[in-house]
């Protein structure tokens, strides 16, 4: 499906890397040939996935562990990326974190962490970000948001808040870094067979299934399709764009 | 050596290298705005090969401060 040159020589940053849409986003990246950090918070969580990137023949896979919650830990990934590849043309901007809780029940804390993972960590890496990619001529920021974002969710506004936080900062970044030719760009998934949906009983499952046009969940391969394009030359003047990975839950 | 920073803040400004004196100061001419601001801050990074923090680009209200802020960061500009 890819040419496996397509990112050859393109150094890439995913975060949340370590499974679901994150560990596929990195697969689809590497096997186009780029060069790409996968991160992850806990310690060891990569090995695995690296490993068996580095086993596709294409391009590298390359472990950082930090957490996007912390801005400092954000600053010092980046010096190292710098240091390292001196560029930076791809920031997926995926990690992220979903805490259900009716309203009435949803703690400040909970709040605050969601915000600090799902939402403060796209701003503050989209400054380092664009700085590196300045240097260059250019990049492709990716930011996952989700259905939940834009159309809501019972029992999901935190978790909707923060994600419509990431429409917001997807679309002024894009006219803020347009000039310096940064396109950016958020993935709207809908309903995805990861972890984050694992906790469904069977027949919420069903009922999940059965508003979807396509009659099937989606699969993180689906998503990591997209992510390939909009870090590719093919996606060269498509900036500030939301785009749906449903099925057809929403059209 | 590191180049010199008068050089420096007139390619990322666009301005002869004249005009630029350790005075000039951020949002004073039409040249310097806050757009003008993150080109030049790429162009120091870049060639003191440097990562700023937000503080610090926040902070670089003039040329001289600029060169001020960069000894934090081992940079005689």
């Amino acid at each position: 499906m890819l040419k496996p040159d397509l990112l050859a020589g393109r150094v890439a940053l995913v975060t949340g890397a370590s499974r679901g849409i994150g560990a596929a986003i990195a697969k689809g990246l590497v096997a186009a040939g780029a060069t790409v950090w996968l991160s992850a918070r806990t310690l060891g969580s990569l090995d695995a996935a690296v490993e068996s990137l580095n086993g596709l023949g294409a391009g590298e896979a390359r472990a950082l562990y930090f957490d996007v919650a912390d801005p400092a830990a954000i600053k010092q990934a980046f010096g190292t990326i710098q240091k390292a590849d001196r560029r930076l043309d791809v920031l997926v901007n995926n990690a992220g974190i979903l805490k259900a809780a009716m309203i009435e029940m949803a703690s400040v804390e909970m709040m605050d962490e969601t915000y600090g993972v799902n939402l403060r960590s796209v701003l503050v890496a989209s400054q380092y970000a664009g700085r590196l990619m300045a240097r260059n001529g250019g990049g492709s920021i990716i930011n996952l948001t989700s259905i939940m974002g834009a159309q809501g969710f019972a029992g999901q506004a935190v978790y909707a808040a923060s994600k419509a936080g990431v429409i917001g900062a997807t679309k002024s970044l894009a006219k803020e870094f347009a000039g310096r030719q940064i396109r950016v760009n958020a993935i709207a998934p809908g309903a995805i067979d990861t972890a984050l949906i694992e906790g469904l009983s069977d027949e919420k499952r069903q009922e999940t299934v059965s508003s979807i046009g396509m009659g099937r969940l989606g699969t993180p391969e689906d998503v990591a399709g997209l992510s390939v394009f909009l870090a590719s030359d093919y996606a060269r003047y498509i900036t500030g764009q939301v785009i749906g990975v449903d099925g057809g839950m929403v059209v | 050596m590191a180049e010199d920073l008068h050089e420096i803040v007139a390619r990322a400004l666009m301005l002869d290298r004249e005009a630029i004196t350790d005075d000039l100061k951020y949002n004073s001419i039409p040249e310097w705005d806050s757009v003008a601001h993150m080109a030049l801050i790429a162009e120091l990074e870049a060639s003191y090969d440097v990562m700023l923090d937000t503080d610090d680009i926040v902070a670089m209200s003039s040329v001289g401060t600029i060169r001020e802020i960069l000894k934090k960061y081992d940079v005689e500009a």
